[in-house]
């Protein structure tokens, strides 16, 4: 089984049976990132905007006395930028020892659910670490590593994934 | 009798900043980086124009003593949009003036948060950090990440044809150090 540097190695099927996801909307669509890369949904509040090189970074909110970067992920998963009022969900990203936090503007509420998984093959988007099936919709679980800047590429293209490629 | 050894609260490190304008946007740099603080109408005389096509963000360079100091405009280095610029600070241990619109005020700050890895590009050099005054975040420049090494070398190449010009160009004047 291949894995990313940095993600413990642990049995296929350990991996995709249930796991708990988050299903977020964006605009008119829903995606899912797992469950244990999310820290919290907070209401919209003032973003700082300061000169910077980023793409993909708009600015940054205070949440809790640390500085959260803001990405917005919409533009790249639905073609356009979210424009409605948003919530910010803080997210988690893993890189070997390290982890930190970045606000990804979503539509509206989130839920949480429990879903089986369906690993992503050598065809999907790099943005894709894992399909689910819910209410009758095929959602993508989401590779925030893929999606958000300043995280390193790891074998396999999963990125910060929580989730490895199966092999056939 | 043992008496319990009294466990002191560690004092609180601050440190001295200034906030400045440029372009409109606040900035902070530690006051202990800062040697002078300069109008541009005081060093109109004594600077003189430099041209270096790779490094447009210099315009002027100012003699002290043997050294050259490069004049860098903060709005270019930042990206930002050009403003009229009333200022210079004349940075220690650093070959950097920086030229900006105004000071906000003087400060402390308390706590530096370090740049997330989201941000993967030239800001990393461009800030210490960031910190957070009365409700807003204030980004905190680094003294030393507004000419690189490339650049300076540039510049100092482009500084010698200035220096060698025939007398007919503006006069050296030397500045107090």
């Amino acid at each position: 089984m291949r894995t990313g540097s940095g993600i413990d190695t642990v049995s296929w099927a350990e991996q995709l049976d249930a796991r708990s996801c988050v299903l977020l909307r964006l605009g008119d669509r829903r995606f899912a990132l797992a469950a244990d890369q999310v820290s919290e949904l907070v209401a919209p509040s003032r973003m700082f905007r300061f000169a910077h090189r980023t793409p993909g970074i708009d600015g940054v909110i205070l949440r809790r006395g640390r500085v959260v970067p803001v990405c917005d992920i919409a533009e790249r998963l639905i073609g356009k930028r979210l424009t409605s009022r948003r919530y910010y969900l803080i997210s988690k990203r893993r890189q070997e020892a390290a982890t930190d936090w970045i606000a990804l503007p979503v539509s509206g509420d989130c839920e949480l659910i429990q879903a089986d998984l369906t690993a992503a093959g050598p065809s999907d988007s790099p943005h894709v670490a894992a399909w689910l099936s819910h209410d009758g919709e095929v959602i993508e679980v989401l590779n925030l590593g893929a999606l958000t800047p300043g995280m390193e590429p790891m074998e396999g293209g999963a990125g910060s994934a929580a989730l490895p490629e199966a092999q056939a | 009798m043992r008496f319990e050894p009294v466990h002191k609260t560690p004092a609180v490190r601050t440190e001295q900043i200034i906030l400045f304008r440029s372009s409109n946007q606040i900035f902070a740099i530690s006051s202990a980086s800062v040697q002078e603080v300069r109008s541009v109408d005081s060093l109109a005389g004594a600077s003189m124009d430099i041209d270096e096509a790779g490094v447009p963000k210099v315009r002027h360079l100012l003699k002290r003593g043997e050294r050259s100091v490069y004049v860098v405009n903060a709005a270019l280095h930042f990206g930002l949009r050009p403003s009229p610029a009333a200022l210079i600070f004349l940075l220690r241990k650093t070959r950097v003036g920086l030229l900006i619109d105004g000071i906000e005020k003087m400060t402390t700050m308390t706590r530096l948060q370090a740049l997330s890895p989201a941000f993967c590009h030239e800001e990393r050099v461009w800030y210490r950090g960031l910190t957070v005054l009365d409700q807003n975040v204030i980004p905190v420049v680094n003294p030393q990440g507004f000419l690189t090494e490339q650049e300076l070398l540039q510049l100092d190449a482009a500084a010698g044809a200035v220096l060698e010009a025939p007398a007919a160009c503006a006069p050296e004047v030397g500045l107090t150090p």
